[in-house]
Formats: structure tokens, sequence, C-alpha cells
């Protein structure tokens, strides 16, 4: 008796300290998008982080790797996926700890995250992200997401934020079965480059990271070319003065 | 002190908006009351210029909110023999503001004796949008060839305009200005131009769902255009019985016949 009207009086009490709670994210990253080629996963992301409208960091490394098989990357506010790392580093611990030979494989880790994802949203205080994780165990590829309320699933390539607006018309179209390192490359590159063009909180400076059987390995940043010169651009109101 | 009585003055109305029930409307929104929703189409429309013009393309899905009103509705509207409009948002909208301008384009003919130029289009429409602040729900990709060279611009629905060499709208344009921005560039030619406009759209109607159907294409160059309606028909009915649908006699089972004559038989005579 006297136990459960204690907890309930911690319950009203959460709930009347609305600052506990995550109601809006400050410090966010823009898209990211994966997709699986022949030897493993491709995963591409900018390196911003955006306060707001203004561009505040311009180094932000959004994928990071997770155990021995899996890379993570996230979208989002950037405090709580450091967060989220540090749930995953305690999780990988725990894992080795065992030292029974077995290591956690990329669906192991995407379904510890989805649980967390969805069990944060059911107690109103969400970590305010959207994932991609990707990886490849014992030859198997992996590629899923996990979104900020819990939603996940599997594909052989997905995106979030404007991701999926701009670059999953261009992967339904073009992604095929066992493309090669190249080939993926360049496709990332074609979506990201269109994000660039058409997302204001992406920046011309972005990571392409690898997971393969051998490992992981996250590519060192560059920017991509861009193309300005079409004639139409050069002297827009030629022929509707006054517009633009 | 005299009270200054300011006496109510009857000024005859002279069109445009009228803004008196925007407070009353504000309050309401404040107290909670929701505003009734209107019929949107829900579309993809674009346009690109190419060597010799300018090419159009849009989807022919109309929607009321969650259903298909129009499977195989039109969304590329006349304006001038030389000019075609493209529209998005709410369908009456579109459909008013193109007729009216296309209406305001010819007599505007007739009084100079010479072909419409885009640009008198644009400022006739853009004027128009302006001056009803955003609540006329007409967004327009208009594009057309005249003397002074083939034309592309879009149109919001609160009056401002962009001249563009490929250009999008609609709750498709992300699908398909993803396209336009991976394979767009200068000098097309008629066949690769009518291509990647057909991409474009399938990009809108198989990733978007307000958008569906077939493609709509309007290829205009100097002095002749091609209006090709249904264009492509990527979406055709999958199972249609090839035999066809025949009642014959004896199918359904009779239970019971009642014959009751409508009008008496009324025989005339001979000398009526």
């Amino acid at each position: 008796m006297h136990s459960s009207s204690s907890v309930d009086k911690k319950g009203s009490e959460i709930f009347e300290m609305d600052s506990q709670r995550t109601l809006y994210p400050y410090v966010t990253g823009t898209s990211v998008i994966g997709i699986k080629y022949k030897d493993g996963i491709l995963i591409a992301a900018d390196m911003g982080g955006s306060y707001g409208s203004t561009l505040r960091y311009k180094s932000v490394e959004r994928m990071k790797p997770v155990g021995k098989h899996s890379l993570l990357g996230a979208s989002g506010e950037i405090s709580d996926f450091q967060e989220i790392l540090r749930y995953l580093d305690e999780l990988i611990l725990y894992d080795n700890m065992w030292d029974d030979g077995n290591s956690l494989g990329p669906k192991e880790v995407h379904n510890y995250l989805n649980r967390l994802m969805y069990n944060r949203r059911n107690k109103f205080n969400p970590l305010w992200n959207s994932l991609v994780l990707g990886g490849v165990k014992n030859g198997q590829k992996y590629l899923g997401m996990v979104s900020i309320i819990g939603i996940h699933f599997e594909d052989n390539h997905v995106a979030t934020g404007f991701g999926n607006h701009l670059a999953r018309p261009i992967l339904r179209d073009e992604w095929r079965e066992d493309m090669s390192y190249e080939e993926g490359v360049k496709l990332l590159e074609k979506c990201m480059l269109v994000l660039l063009y058409r997302d204001r909180s992406a920046i011309n400076k972005l990571q392409i990271a690898k997971i393969t059987e051998d490992g992981v390995s996250i590519s060192p940043s560059y920017a991509l070319k861009t193309f300005w010169k079409f004639s139409a651009f050069q002297n827009p109101a030629k022929g509707a003065e006054g517009s633009w | 002190m005299g009270v200054l009585v300011k006496e109510a003055i009857d000024v005859p109305p002279k069109g445009g908006f009228n803004f008196d029930l925007c407070r009353r409307n504000e309050m309401l929104l404040k107290k909670g009351v929701q505003a009734p929703s209107f019929r949107k189409t829900g579309t993809t429309i674009v346009g690109l210029v190419f060597q010799d013009g300018v090419i159009l393309g849009a989807d022919t899905r109309a929607t009321e909110g969650p259903i298909v009103c129009d499977k195989n509705c039109e969304k590329i509207h006349y304006m001038a023999p030389n000019i075609y409009c493209c529209g998005a948002g709410t369908a009456a909208d579109t459909e008013a503001v193109t007729d009216m301008v296309s209406s305001q384009l010819q007599l505007h003919r007739y009084a100079t004796g010479r072909e419409s130029r885009v640009v008198t289009a644009l400022t006739l429409l853009k004027s128009h949008l302006f001056s009803y602040q955003g609540y006329v729900s007409a967004a327009l990709v208009l594009g057309g060839v005249d003397v002074t060279g083939p034309h592309l611009h879009t149109i919001y629905p609160h009056g401002s305009t962009d001249t563009l060499p490929f250009a999008t709208m609609g709750s498709g344009s992300l699908a398909a200005m993803a396209i336009f921005e991976s394979k767009y560039r200068e000098g097309l030619s008629r066949e690769e131009g009518i291509r990647l406009v057909c991409e474009a759209i399938c990009s809108g109607i198989f990733n978007d769902l307000g958008s569906g159907s077939n493609v709509d294409v309007c290829v205009i160059t100097k002095g002749h255009k091609d209006y090709l309606r249904n264009h492509m028909l990527p979406n055709p009915r999958t199972y249609v019985s090839s035999k066809g649908y025949s009642f014959a006699k004896g199918q359904t089972e009779v239970l019971s016949t009642k014959i009751m004559p409508l009008r008496e038989k009324v025989e005339l005579g001979r000398d009526v």
C-alpha cells in the first residue's frame, strides 16, 4: 500500500516537470542514406549540425561503428545520438564480458535500438533521432531503420528525413542487387548531390562509410562538385523584369 | 467638445479580397473551431526547357482527401495557342484562374493583333493571385514559346514567380525534382526531353500517394504544339475478365411472374 502510493506521487511529479521530457530538438543532423551492395553496406551522411536555422557545427561525425559487425548512422538531435552511443557501448561491453566467442550482430543491435526508441516514445520522452543501422555478420548483409517513435523495418535501401522524399525515388529506380563498391558510391553521391541542392540544412562535406565482413571503414570528409552554369541562371529575369 | 461622428460611407465594391472576416476567423481558430477543408489535386507537375522550346508534364489523379475522385483528369490547361499551364493545388482554383487568364489573353490578342507572350500570362496570373493574398490556392507551372523565345515559370499561390530551366510543383514535386536534379542538362533533344519529363512524372506517380494514374505531356515549340494526352499509361487495369459479362436467360431462377399493364390499351375507331 505504502509503496504504491509513493509510486503514484512520483508518477504525477514526472508529468508536472515538463523540463524533464524532450519537447523539441536543438542541434540536429539532416538525412542519412544507406544501401546494400555486393560486399556489404554503404552509408552516407554529411557532417553538419544545425542549431535551428544556423549552421553551428560543421564536423559532426553522424556515423559510428558499433561492436565488430555494425555501423550506426543518425539524423536528428545530436545529444540524443551521443546518449544512444553510450547505451550501445554498455550493451557491447556486457556482451564482451560473456566472453563466449559470440558477438552481437546488426540484427540484434537493430532490435535493441527498436525497443529503446519505442519504450522512450511510450513514456512521452523520445530520443529525437532517426537511425540507420547496417552491418554484415557471417556473410549476411543487414540494413535497417528505426524512427523516432519506434517504427522499424529492414530494406535494401533506407533513408531518413529529407532523404525519404529526395533520395528514395532515385534509389527505387536505380538500385540493383550486387552493385560494385564504385557503383554504390556513385549512386550515393548522386543522391547526396540532390540533397545538397534541395535540403537547406545539408552541407557540402560528407562521409561515406563501408561495412563488410572484414570490418568498418569511414572515409575522410570530402565535397561534391556542384553545377550552377545553366544559361537560365545567368540572367533569370531577362524575360520577366521584376521577378527572379 | 463635439464627438466626431464617422458615418459609414458606402464605397462601391471594387473587387479583390474582402478582409473583413479575417479577424473573426482568427478568433474562431484560437477558440478551437476547425476550418472546413477543401478539395486539392495532390499532384506532380513538371516543366523543362529543351533545345527547341518547352515541355510540360503532369499526372492525372485528382483526390478528395484519401479518395481518388478522378483517375484521369486534365491538369495541363490551355492558355493560348503557344502557351500552356499546369496547375496544382485546389482544382477549382487552378481551373478558374487559368480559364480567366486565357480569356483575358484572347481579348488582348484581338486588341494588339499579335501572338500572346508568356510574360503577359505570367503578370496577369501573379497579380491576380497576389491580390487574393494566397487564398486562391493555385500553384502553377507556366510554359510557352513566343517571339522572344522559350520561357518556363513557376507561380506560387501567394503570387511570387520564378524563371527556371526546369521546375516541379505539387505534392510529388520532391520526387520529380530528384530526377531532374540528377539528370537534367542543357540542350536536350525532343525525345530526351520527353523521356526525362515522363521519368520525373513516373517518379511522382510511384513515390507520392497524392499522384497517380497516367502521364500527360505537352511539347511547345516555335509555331507548333503537341498535346500528348495520356502519353504514358503505366498503371493499366491488371485483372479484366477476358470473357466479358453475359447474362443468358435461364441463369437466374424465376420464382414468380406478375404482369401489370400500366396503361389500358385503347383501340381507336375508324374516323377520329
